[in-house]
């Protein structure tokens, strides 16, 4: 593992820096390519500057930042219950597993534990979240090989979700519904029902995107044996999700490192995939769909009854002192690591997201791959720009 | 000011009841085998986590002992903290009587968290034992005059984007990462946002009313439990 070489890319820089060009045919030391910040390739703002040779790359470097909303700060200066609804905004797709692990840090530092009813309808929207946010990466990634179809079926399944999630807690996309203690409130009336029927078509969902993507040969050919990262790396870049999982790293937080939810009371397992390219790392993810909906149904199943909420005093004071939680939010592992004094609002919040970490591989894995296989590989990291620029 | 810190040592007399970790201290024993006198201070809440602080200059090695001695081959993140309150408080007060900028708050009025620290600011990083629920939160102390510090891209690939990070936001150079350029920010940016005396100007030029929305809800006063079930420091609300 050679260190990046900064004389490269600082040229690099300085000429993509204002923006000039896209190509720049300047053919002593071979061409700059710059994609982004807006290109039908990348989800968001991300953009890429890669210096080719002929239709290799040399070497790549990713530019973020344009989406930057400085949450840490913005923590420092709310309390306790409004920055959930800050960092409903980091991962949009899957926004209420956002919220889980800050709330869970404050729990700690507070020494309050959500009652057993509120942890399952916790779980429950985790992985509902996760089934919203997979599902699109899923058509997404399609559509980014130039299939359209698969997009329309994931938009159109994803819906189903989005109904139960909104039907619970209101809102769409950014539910901002847990609570220090619990969660604002109970299930509506008929949902098991209807999230289990949803649940089923989901599953219906997995299996024609795995005959319709998955099994199709050119997929295959674009993804098998590229972008292979091999486990060591992963780690020392701090992958995680199925990024980590498809290089065939054994490890989910959900299993190995629950806190606060209720995995650990549910039959399911954890996929790996120990080939580590991109076709592994999509493997996977559909895979850990298919799994949380079977998740969904036991929680479905098993849903204690009692409070929501714990008591917790009016105005929220967590008291001094520091926690880290970090969950297996869809795209990877995130954490907050929260530092209390005392006060109605952190002192200050670290936000470990996932995809930042996730992407910080990109410059390594970019080099030497063919330009066709860089919207493969990025697509096939999966990151939402929210969940790195934060 | 460190004693405020519940390092192992203080709490075992008070809290006997308090169930040992274990697997932490195994794991802080290895840290404190190869890295010797350089190791601090620590301290663990069992079950929850475990804190290092080592000397700045072992800050490197620390990152190398905790991937090749320790089996923490996962790295999570690194990032600083800044532990000088906030000269602008929580801006929720109205600003028109406050001189802008306000004086600094005195520099020993900055108190580290857990495991201690004698600077302002302090790297943070934490590493992870894959397949386990183990992770490591390692700190360092960064001088206050030139904060600089070892850099851990040659343990950890992924520490130069977040040591990228760390310096645009708080200004600590490491030493070693030849790439700190900007991530986030313009590159003629200037200033350190997540330094405390770097003022959020939405904020100062329109306080937030923050104060209000914590005020009892009107009619809604039927809280004879408030403050009463959480044990914590709440008491002068």
């Amino acid at each position: 593992m050679t260190l990046t070489d900064a004389q490269q890319l600082g040229y690099i820089n300085a000429q993509a820096a204002d923006g000039r060009v896209n190509v720049e045919l300047e053919t002593d030391d071979g061409m700059v390519l710059n994609m982004g910040p807006q290109h039908p390739a990348t989800h968001g703002t991300l953009r890429l500057v890669a210096r080719l040779d002929g239709e290799q790359v040399t070497s790549a470097d990713v530019m973020c930042g344009y989406m930057h909303r400085g949450y840490e700060k913005l923590c420092e200066v709310r309390s306790y219950p409004q920055v959930t609804t800050l960092v409903n905004r980091i991962d949009w797709l899957g926004s209420f597993a956002n919220e889980v692990p800050f709330i869970l840090a404050a729990e700690q530092l507070m020494d309050v534990e959500a009652p057993p009813r509120a942890q399952w309808i916790r779980t429950l929207l985790f992985e509902l979240s996760r089934i919203a946010n997979v599902s699109l990466f899923i058509g997404d990634l399609a559509l980014q090989l130039g299939a359209q179809t698969p997009a329309f079926y994931a938009f159109r399944d994803r819906e189903f979700v989005l109904n139960q999630i909104e039907s619970v807690t209101g809102g769409r996309f950014h539910p901002n519904f847990d609570r220090i203690g619990g969660l604002k409130d109970d299930l509506p009336k008929g949902w098991i029902a209807e999230t289990k029927a949803a649940m089923v078509r989901l599953r219906g969902f997995c299996d024609v995107m795995e005959g319709l993507v998955y099994g199709n040969e050119i997929f295959q050919t674009r993804t098998r044996g590229i972008g292979i990262i091999p486990a060591p790396i992963a780690l020392s870049y701090g992958l995680s999700g199925a990024n980590l999982r498809g290089s065939g790293v054994d490890w989910d937080l959900r299993r190995d490192a629950n806190v606060g939810l209720v995995y650990d009371q549910l039959d399911w397992k954890v996929w790996t995939h120990p080939d580590g390219d991109s076709y592994s790392r999509c493997w996977v993810r559909l895979q850990e769909v298919r799994e949380a909906t079977k998740m969904v149904d036991q929680l479905c199943d098993g849903l204690p009854s009692g409070p929501i909420m714990a008591k917790v005093p009016r105005i929220i004071k967590v008291p001094e002192g520091e926690a880290y939680v970090a969950t297996e939010n869809p795209l990877g592992q995130m954490g907050y690591y929260v530092v209390s004094k005392g006060d109605t609002g952190p002192f200050r919040v670290k936000i470990r997201s996932a995809s930042f970490n996730n992407i910080s591989i990109a410059p390594w894995l970019l080099r030497g791959v063919y330009v066709p296989d860089i919207i493969t590989i990025l697509a096939s990291l999966y990151f939402i720009l929210g969940d790195i620029d934060r | 000011m460190a004693d405020d810190a519940p390092t192992a040592e203080a709490e075992a007399p008070d809290a006997p009841e308090v169930a040992t970790d274990g697997r932490r201290e195994a794991l802080r024993a290895i840290f404190a085998e190869y890295l010797g006198d350089a190791l601090l201070d620590s301290a663990i809440k069992p079950g929850q986590g475990l804190w290092i602080r080592v000397a700045t200059a072992a800050w490197a090695e620390a990152g190398a002992v905790a991937r090749d001695k320790a089996g923490c081959k996962y790295f999570d993140f690194l990032s600083a903290i800044d532990w000088l309150p906030s000269p602008y408080g929580r801006y929720e007060d109205s600003s028109v009587d406050v001189p802008f900028p306000p004086p600094m708050p005195d520099r020993s009025s900055a108190v580290p968290g857990y495991a201690g620290g004698d600077s302002r600011l302090q790297v943070l990083a934490s590493v992870a034992k894959t397949g386990t629920d183990l992770r490591v939160l390692l700190k360092a102390d960064v001088p206050d005059d030139d904060p600089r510090i070892g850099t851990w891209v040659r343990t950890y690939s992924g520490a130069a984007w977040h040591e990228r990070e760390t310096h645009e936001m708080f200004g600590i150079s490491f030493d070693g990462n030849a790439d700190l350029r900007n991530i986030y920010l313009p590159t003629e940016f200037e200033g350190h946002p997540l330094r405390k005396e770097f003022p959020l100007l939405a904020r100062v030029v329109k306080p937030w009313p923050g104060i209000v929305d914590v005020e009892p809800m009107p009619g809604g006063d039927d809280d004879e439990e408030e403050e009463a079930t959480v044990a914590g420091e709440g008491s002068d609300a």
